[in-house]
């Protein structure tokens, strides 16, 4: 099994822990700090990717994804930095995607120059809605003027810029998604990831609607309706699903996030980093302490960030590799599932959802078809051993 | 040894929240049976479930000791019997070992219907009944207007009631010396052959069982030994005492008294309430008339809602059915809830109290299906089969017809509310037997179908009153109706735990009900699902559970890898824990709120 992650490539991410204000509906590890020391975590950075780049330093480097927190935040300095070192340690492919995620705020959207200039060629910008009032709901600190010439500076300095949008908010009905859907596209080069609003436990979300205090939400049918439909339009308009949330035009794809979804290799640098690394013919799940100072204390005084690692087992693999696969619209190759699994998907199984309009094989791949990924989590649990 | 002339034994009727455990109380605390420090509001209620419900189940009995005004001591035994229906049986076994009654009426509320019930039961017993009205001191009190209400709707002489606040203590000397004066004193002959009466008989954990007994000619000693002459038994007796209402040894017991014995007996099935007791040796000639044991009319299933307690479970109602020989019980297996006991209850009361003392004292989370009546099956081959489980009902081809349980059922309301009673009481196929007029209370008496009546009839009963009704009914007769299993069917399989015996006018009503219930409890699934409810292959009810549409996972990167595995193995586990019928998974959650008594 030690070869399988090549069919995923190898990628590096790196998490910035800290935002200037905490999301109502964000459950990512992020934390609002009055200072920060740059340069300690550049160090703290730097003695992460020299001890990973030791275990893998054979590797191409197919990718480098700053999220967070809010990476936009970081020094262009320290990025600049990273990246360095990072050039020092791995052989890049040619075509490497080196992605930052930013939020459009004015302050930010003045270091996007310097980001370019210290090796990112990607943005992933949080615009989350084009409208004010929404923005405002969703804690958002730009406003959709803001948010619409943040963009423009960064298309002027970066080839490749892609923008997330949250739908299914409260009060929104499929007309007004819609509206707003079209007005995206018309922005968009040539990447998009549209989530629907998601309530999760521990946020600011969570507890308002524990305290069913968060109304206007949609119910699963107008939450389908807006997920199908949205499917419908920017497939229309070129850039097709190629992942449950992402769109994009052919060759426009997030290389960093396909090396997830194809079960490739990643290396997680930073507080509550998860990495994946197939070392000596077993494939190892790493993370790290999500406390930012902890990590730190971690790295600086043990010179290693990490906890203990765990050996995946190959049923576990079989089910990451189905739970990620199955969100892309390529689907998986049903070998490397017996690879890993040692078992075929169960035939009954995958003819009843079949027959159900869920599931198809096209080219000797299993994919999800439109509708069958709208109910992922029912397909997998159906198919996962 | 106590002269018969100076022996008074009494119950109380009332009904429930009347006040008649405060009076017993009191009559304890003003004459010293127990010291002050030792009373406990409602002292004779011992099991936490009487104290917390104001109702008493078990037959309780206390000896005081009353020194009178005209100077003499008298022995005044209490039976404190219990004033629900469901425990009707215990009721008149009591009576039979007393003479006289007091009847205890709320000042401000009138007779209600059960205590109709028991003081025919005591009229019936050739009882001297005394009448008295408690909770005087309350402003509503109205005690002409009751003392007319007992005299139009018992038919005795109220003119003499005592009126007391058992609260207060105020009026309890007058209900002392008239227990004295106007009840009569017992019957008997200390030297006859010992014939004694088995009132009743518990499991103590000490002690094992202990036998009440009421002495009706002869002399009992510790050491004696005894014959219960219906089963033959033979016994030693190691213990004789009285209730104080705690055990106080006591050397004999003469004709008139009332006291207790224990024997080295195992368990309460042995003994039998009505048994005459005599000597081993010198027997009396004749024994008492009996009395028919109580038979379970109620069922339903008790199952742990965690199947690992199924052994928990079996053990704790072995123990409690020691003590408690109208419940019965045997195994059944479930497709829905596994293992557990179908159990036979008096009535929806003992149904509660059983369910209650399991989950309290035995520590149990347990699974109470939809109660059901005894139906008899007469089959074409002449053979008649007891159906106490739905499930069991035989092909119908091979039925003639089906009886069911109907009982005749006393409601007293207010009038502002018969009209919704009456309504009720049709809805509930009942037929009118009789309504009268007692002041602004109505009186109607229905025949009812025992299965209507177990259903939900009491909470609509209160509801449509306002808890202004009071409710007692006794079984009358197994009748021929047009009775049906109806099945469920989810995705077109029937899931036998679901089934219920039903009148076919009924069916449509009862079906919709249960497939409404059902699309509300069963998770959507990858396909919609059909629920149904079916007459043999008849639909009368259906609704569809549409197909799960969204519930994929807006975001999954790198680092949710581990946590969306882990949350998928545990919805995969879950699942597990679900019964499978055909392709469809039910929640043991949803059988457990489909089955429910009272959701």
């Amino acid at each position: 099994m030690s070869d399988d992650w090549r069919h995923g490539g190898f990628g590096l991410y790196l998490h910035w822990p800290f935002c200037a204000a905490k999301c109502p509906y964000c459950d990512f590890n992020s934390h609002v700090a009055a200072e920060i020391d740059q340069a300690r975590w550049q160090r703290a950075y730097l003695a992460e990717i020299d001890r990973l780049g030791v275990e893998t330093q054979d590797r191409v480097l197919n990718s480098v994804f700053f999220g967070g927190g809010t990476p936009s935040l970081m020094d262009p300095d320290l990025v600049a930095a990273i990246l360095e070192r990072v050039r020092r340690t791995w052989r890049q492919a040619n075509d490497i995607e080196i992605t930052l995620e930013a939020n459009p705020t004015s302050i930010e959207s003045g270091r996007f120059r310097a980001y370019s200039e210290g090796g990112v060629n990607r943005i992933s910008m949080g615009m989350q809605a084009l409208n004010d009032a929404d923005l405002t709901r969703l804690g958002r600190m730009h406003s959709a003027a803001e948010g619409r010439a943040a963009f423009d500076i960064a298309r002027s300095h970066f080839d490749r810029v892609s923008f997330d949008l949250i739908y299914a908010r409260q009060d929104q009905d499929l007309t007004a998604w819609e509206a707003e859907l079209r007005e995206a596209l018309a922005m968009a080069v040539d990447h998009f990831s549209l989530y629907q609003l998601t309530i999760e436990e521990g946020t600011a979300f969570g507890r308002r609607a524990a305290a069913g205090k968060l109304t206007g939400l949609p119910d699963e049918e107008l939450a389908a309706d807006m997920y199908l439909r949205t499917q419908e339009i920017c497939e229309a308009a070129g850039l097709p699903a190629y992942e449950v949330s992402n769109h994009a035009r052919e060759g426009a794809q997030s290389r960093h996030n396909l090396i997830y979804w194809r079960y490739g290799d990643y290396a997680g640098i930073g507080p509550g980093a998860h990495g994946r690394l197939t070392l000596g013919g077993t494939r190892q799940a790493t993370v790290t302490p999500k406390p930012p100072a902890l990590w730190l204390q971690a790295v600086e005084q043990r010179g290693s960030g990490e906890l203990p690692r765990e050996e995946l087992p190959l049923e576990d693999q079989a089910v990451e590799f189905l739970l990620f696969g199955l969100r892309l619209s390529e689907g998986i190759d049903p070998a490397r599932y017996r690879a890993l699994s040692g078992t075929d998907l169960p035939a009954e199984k995958l003819a009843d959802l079949g027959e159900l309009g869920l599931v198809e094989t096209l080219d000797g791949r299993i994919r999800a078809t439109r509708e069958g990924r709208a109910v992922l989590n029912g397909v997998i649990r159906e198919l996962m051993p | 040894m106590t002269q018969l002339d100076h022996i008074r034994n009494f119950s109380i009727v009332a009904h429930i929240d009347h006040g008649k455990s405060t009076l017993a109380d009191r009559l304890i605390q003003m004459t010293g049976t127990v010291a002050e420090r030792d009373m406990k509001a409602q002292l004779l209620d011992s099991m936490d479930i009487e104290r917390e419900r104001g109702i008493t189940i078990k037959a309780n009995t206390v000896r005081i000791e009353y020194p009178a005004k005209d100077g003499e001591t008298y022995v005044l035994n209490l039976i404190d019997t219990p004033g629900h229906v469901d425990f009707a049986y215990e009721v008149s076994r009591s009576m039979r070992a007393v003479e006289g009654s007091l009847l205890v009426v709320d000042a401000s509320q009138g007779v209600e219907a059960q205590t109709l019930a028991n003081v025919y039961q005591a009229i019936d017993a050739g009882h001297e009944i005394v009448p008295v009205l408690n909770k005087i001191d309350l402003p509503a009190a109205d005690p002409d207007a009751v003392k007319a209400n007992i005299e139009d709707v018992i038919g005795i002489d109220a003119s003499d009631a005592i009126p007391i606040s058992a609260k207060t203590g105020l009026g309890i000397p007058e209900v002392l010396e008239a227990i004295v004066h106007r009840l009569p004193a017992p019957k008997g002959d200390r030297d006859a052959p010992l014939k004694a009466m088995l009132v009743d008989s518990w499991y103590d954990p000490y002690l094992g069982v202990v036998v009440m007994i009421r002495v009706m000619d002869g002399v009992i000693r510790k050491g004696d030994r005894i014959k219960m002459m219906q089963t033959g038994a033979v016994y030693g007796i190691d213990k004789l005492a009285v209730l104080k209402p705690q055990m106080v040894d006591f050397p004999e017991l003469g004709p008139g008294e009332i006291g207790v014995f224990t024997a080295s007996i195992k368990q309460v099935r042995d003994t039998r309430v009505g048994d005459t007791i005599t000597h081993e040796k010198k027997p009396c000639a004749t024994p008492l008339p009996g009395f028919k044991p109580a038979q379970p009319v109620v069922f339903c299933g008790l199952f742990p809602v965690d199947a690992n307690d199924f052994e928990a479970l079996r053990d704790a109602i072995e123990k409690l059915a020691l003590n408690d020989a109208s419940f019965s019980y045997e195994m059944e297996t479930s497709a829905a809830l596994g293992f557990g006991f179908r159990c036979g209850f008096l009535g929806l009361l003992h149904l509660e109290v059983v369910r209650d003392r399991l989950e309290r004292e035995y520590d149990l989370d347990l699974i109470t299906t939809a109660p059901s009546v005894v139906f008899k099956i007469y089959m074409k081959d002449g053979e008649v089969r007891d159906l106490h489980n739905p499930a069991d009902m035989p092909d119908l081809t091979y039925v003639d017809h089906i009886e069911e349980p109907r009982i005749k059922a006393t409601i007293m309301v207010p009038d502002e509310y018969l009209g919704d009673v009456l309504k009720l009481c049709q809805d509930r196929r009942g037929i009118q037997l009789d309504l009268t007029y007692a002041g602004s209370r109505a009186m109607v008496v229905y025949d009812l179908p025992l299965a209507e009546v177990v259903f939900d009839f009491y909470d609509r009963l209160k509801s449509v009153t306002k808890g202004y009704a009071s409710f007692d009914y006794q079984l009358s007769e197994y009748r021929e109706d047009f009775l049906v299993k109806m099945s469920i069917l989810v995705n077109d399989e029937p899931v036998d735990a679901l089934s219920i015996m039903v009148h076919r006018d009924r069916a449509e009503a009862r079906g919709r009900a249960m497939v409404e219930k059902l699309k509300e409890l069963i998770p959507r699934h990858m396909f919609k699902i059909p629920i149904q409810a079916a007459i043999g292959g008849r639909v009368v009810a259906r609704e569809t559970l549409s197909a799960m549409r969204k519930d994929v996972t807006a975001k999954c990167y790198g680092g949710d890898a581990t946590r969306k595995k882990k949350l998928l193995e545990k919805q995969k586990a879950g699942k597990k824990k679900m019964r499978q019928f055909g392709k469809v998974e039910i929640p043991q959650s949803a059988f457990i709120s489909a089955l429910k008594m009272d959701d």
